[in-house]
């Protein structure tokens, strides 16, 4: 005889309709009403807008490396770095610069690092947030690493940590997941998917009916939000920071969104994917929908949208302004790459720095 | 004929193998729709299917042990991994496993398996798309390791890589992808996996590198002709093993060797290529002989990348150090 020993459901949150209307007025968070917090993270999706636009410039000029967009993915990671508490621990993948900004990391910072600079690795806060993480998930065990510390050392701090819909087939993902169930870490693993991993297509990863079940495998509370509407994304954030916070233990969450620019500069997303795909997903996208919200509420306008449109683009030249100055009348020397080595630098690379400091103006662009 | 790049032979000899050998299945994150994030594979899904040219979910470790269990059951499976610094989880299946099979198995099992992937700085990509970590699977047991500096080694030795019983690693220097064209004949013909490949006679010193380090040593080569001064060039493009006869035989001739490497200096194929040297050509050394390499530090953002790698002046300051040795 057969019996059912588990069984489970994910349930998809959204509040905010494509409209800008509530789906229903009667059932919505405290945070729907919360005007001023809406504002603030409005203003702050519209700078990492404003800010990815000038970095693209910047890239398409030869001024900057290759860079990854955040076009389209504002709400979710706003709403991430508005849920933390600054003492909380944020382990990013590449292209978060929403939660990044909402917890002190300078536009200047992500500059300098996309313009090929370790300087933008050296937040100027907070300090403990651990650096951008190209190798895929592997940022995922980090966080639970320092969700481990802070149990250990009986800390109400929490980490986050973020990976991708292509970085959610990765053992490093799944072993995390793992570890915040053995040990009831205070880790939130968030799943931006962006329904697609440079080339690859969600439906190619597996065919799980959703990301965040994987959660749920490894014995986690996992659900899954509209990653466009901010209020979904700042609720189930708020709701899995307290609940590590409060000790008890980790928390998935997927937020659907769509990736609505190339992969990074260095791609070419034509080649795979119909435009169709992205027109219908760009009605989808997250300011448009809050802006009505705020604007129907009464706490928006066109003058006021106006003048934050002005002071961003104020903002990010500035922020370009102070990347092209340091990286042109202060870069780095050829010694950098030695003086971070090691607290103190062996023998060997003593010999090596000062052999290096003969060639210092060698190589230069390929 | 036509006049192709090196990435082109990679893409010639894949296409050729895949035609000749219907076992061979090309594997990787975006090799499919995409052809590659360096086009690499671009055309072979529309010639050969997906089930030939697979868009795997992003995972190097699965990618790399699903390798191992394809080819230990009668597939020729050539595994793509996008960039060098992601290799690093997959080594675990490579030394524990892949280097093993026959070994361990009394030849019961083999793996004639090939993971190809881009090495190398020079390109301004982002962080770990640029180290150069050969010396890593070198060291490793019952793989071969090879790095091809032209379009026709690249074509002629992925075609020996592929058809090859055992695993080889396949490095390809991003960074001279694109440098040179040349004529490339697809006869389906291939070059061997343990022989070095003299770019250039010369008299009174031997140049010996790999990979995209090829374009600076020639250039080297070419500064110390004006001087009057005729440097032997050696590619060794097949790191593991090492052809030392070549080498030797050089070095017999002109006394004096300089090595040239990208990677890190310490315990890199240079260290490895001079022991051998100080081991059987010891007493046709006039000179000390001296290694060009990367510095032992993590590589540097794209911004300084350049001054981590061997320069031509590096290289004419080396081979000034072993021809002043009288
Ligand atoms: C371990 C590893 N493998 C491959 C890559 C190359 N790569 C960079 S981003 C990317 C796709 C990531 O997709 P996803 O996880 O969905 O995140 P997204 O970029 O869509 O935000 C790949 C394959 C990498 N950086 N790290
Ligand atoms: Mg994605």
């Amino acid at each position: 005889m057969a019996r059912t020993v588990a069984a489970f459901k994910v349930d998809y949150f959204q509040f905010l309709g494509q409209d800008g209307k509530l789906l229903d007025e009667q059932h919505v968070p405290a945070v729907a009403r919360d005007f001023d917090r809406l504002t603030d993270l409005y203003r702050l999706m519209t700078l990492t807008r404003a800010f990815d636009k000038k970095a693209i410039a910047l890239q398409r000029t030869g001024k900057l490396g290759t860079y990854a967009s955040s076009l389209g993915h504002e709400a979710a990671h706003c709403s991430i770095g508005a849920a933390m508490h600054e003492e909380d621990c944020f382990a990013p993948m590449y292209r978060e610069y929403g939660a990044q900004f909402y917890r002190g990391v300078k536009m200047s910072e992500v500059l300098l690092y996309w313009g090929g600079d370790e300087r933008g690795n050296d937040f100027s806060s907070p300090r403990h947030d651990f650096a951008w993480c190209v190798p895929i998930a592997t940022q995922c065990l980090h966080a639970a690493g320092a969700a481990m510390a802070y149990k250990l050392k009986n800390e109400a701090r929490v980490a986050v940590s973020v990976v991708g819909d292509g970085g959610s087939s990765k053992g490093d993902f799944l072993e995390a997941i793992n570890a915040a169930s053995a040990w009831k870490l205070p880790l939130v693993l968030v799943i931006i998917n962006n329904q697609w991993a440079i080339s690859v297509p969600r439906s190619k990863q597996n065919t799980a009916a959703t990301l965040a079940q994987k959660g749920i495998a490894g014995g986690l509370p996992s659900i899954q939000v509209d990653g466009n509407d901010v209020i979904a994304c700042l609720w189930a954030m708020e709701k899995a920071v307290s609940a590590a916070r409060a000790g008890k233990g980790a928390f998935v969450i997927e937020m659907l969104t769509y990736r609505l620019s190339d992969h990074t500069t260095a791609d070419d997303a034509r080649r795979y994917r119909p435009q169709e795909e992205v027109d219908e997903a760009a009605d989808k996208e997250p300011l448009k929908r809050l802006r009505r919200y705020l604007i129907d509420q009464g706490t928006w306008d066109d003058q006021r949208e106006q003048d934050l449109v002005s002071e961003c683009t104020q903002f990010v030249q500035q922020a370009a302004d102070e990347y092209i100055d340091m990286v042109q009348n202060d870069p780095q020397p050829v010694t950098a790459m030695f003086d971070y080595m090691y607290q103190e630098l062996p023998h060997d690379l003593v010999e090596q720095r000062a052999y290096a400091e003969q060639f210092p103006e060698d190589g230069g662009h390929h | 004929m036509a006049k192709i790049t090196l990435i082109e032979g990679v893409t010639m000899a894949l296409a050729r193998a895949m035609e000749e050998d219907a076992s061979v299945v090309v594997l990787g994150e975006d090799v499919g729709v995409n052809g590659g994030v360096f086009r690499a594979t671009a055309g072979l899904q529309q010639k050969f299917g997906d089930e030939r040219v697979i868009d795997t979910p992003l995972a190097e470790v699965m990618i790399a042990g699903v390798s191992v269990g394809m080819a230990t059951q009668g597939l020729k499976p050539v595994a793509e991994a996008q960039f060098c610094g992601f290799t690093m989880p997959m080594i675990d299946h490579l030394m524990c496993h892949a280097g093993r099979m026959r070994n361990r198995t009394r030849g019961r099992l083999s793996c004639p398996m090939v993971l190809r992937f881009p090495t190398g700085g020079g390109i301004h990509a982002p962080e770990h798309h640029s180290e150069s970590p050969e010396a890593l699977f070198a060291h490793m047991p019952g793989i071969r390791v090879v790095m091809p500096s032209s379009p026709s080694r690249a074509y002629g030795l992925l075609l020996a890589a592929i058809r090859d019983p055992d695993p080889v690693i396949y490095m390809e220097p991003k960074r001279i992808y694109r440098w040179q064209r040349e004529e490339v004949e697809d006869d389906g013909e291939e070059l061997p996996l343990d022989v070095c490949f003299t770019l250039r006679d010369g008299e009174d010193v031997t140049l010996v590198t790999w990979g995209a380090m090829v374009k600076e040593t020639l250039q080297a080569a070419d500064q110390l002709e004006q001087k009057g001064i005729s440097a032997e060039v050696i590619d060794v493009a097949t790191l593991s093993p090492i052809d030392m006869d070549t080498i030797i035989e050089s070095v017999e001739r002109t006394g004096r060797c300089v090595i040239v490497q990208e990677a890190p200096k310490h315990c890199g194929v240079a260290g490895e290529i001079a022991a051998n040297l100080a081991d059987a050509g010891i007493w046709s050394l006039q000179a000390p002989v001296k290694r060009v390499c990367g510095y032992d530090t993590v590589m540097p953002l794209y911004r300084n990348e350049m001054k981590y790698m061997p320069s031509v002046k590096r290289i004419l300051h080396a081979v000034n150090q072993v021809l002043e040795v009288s």
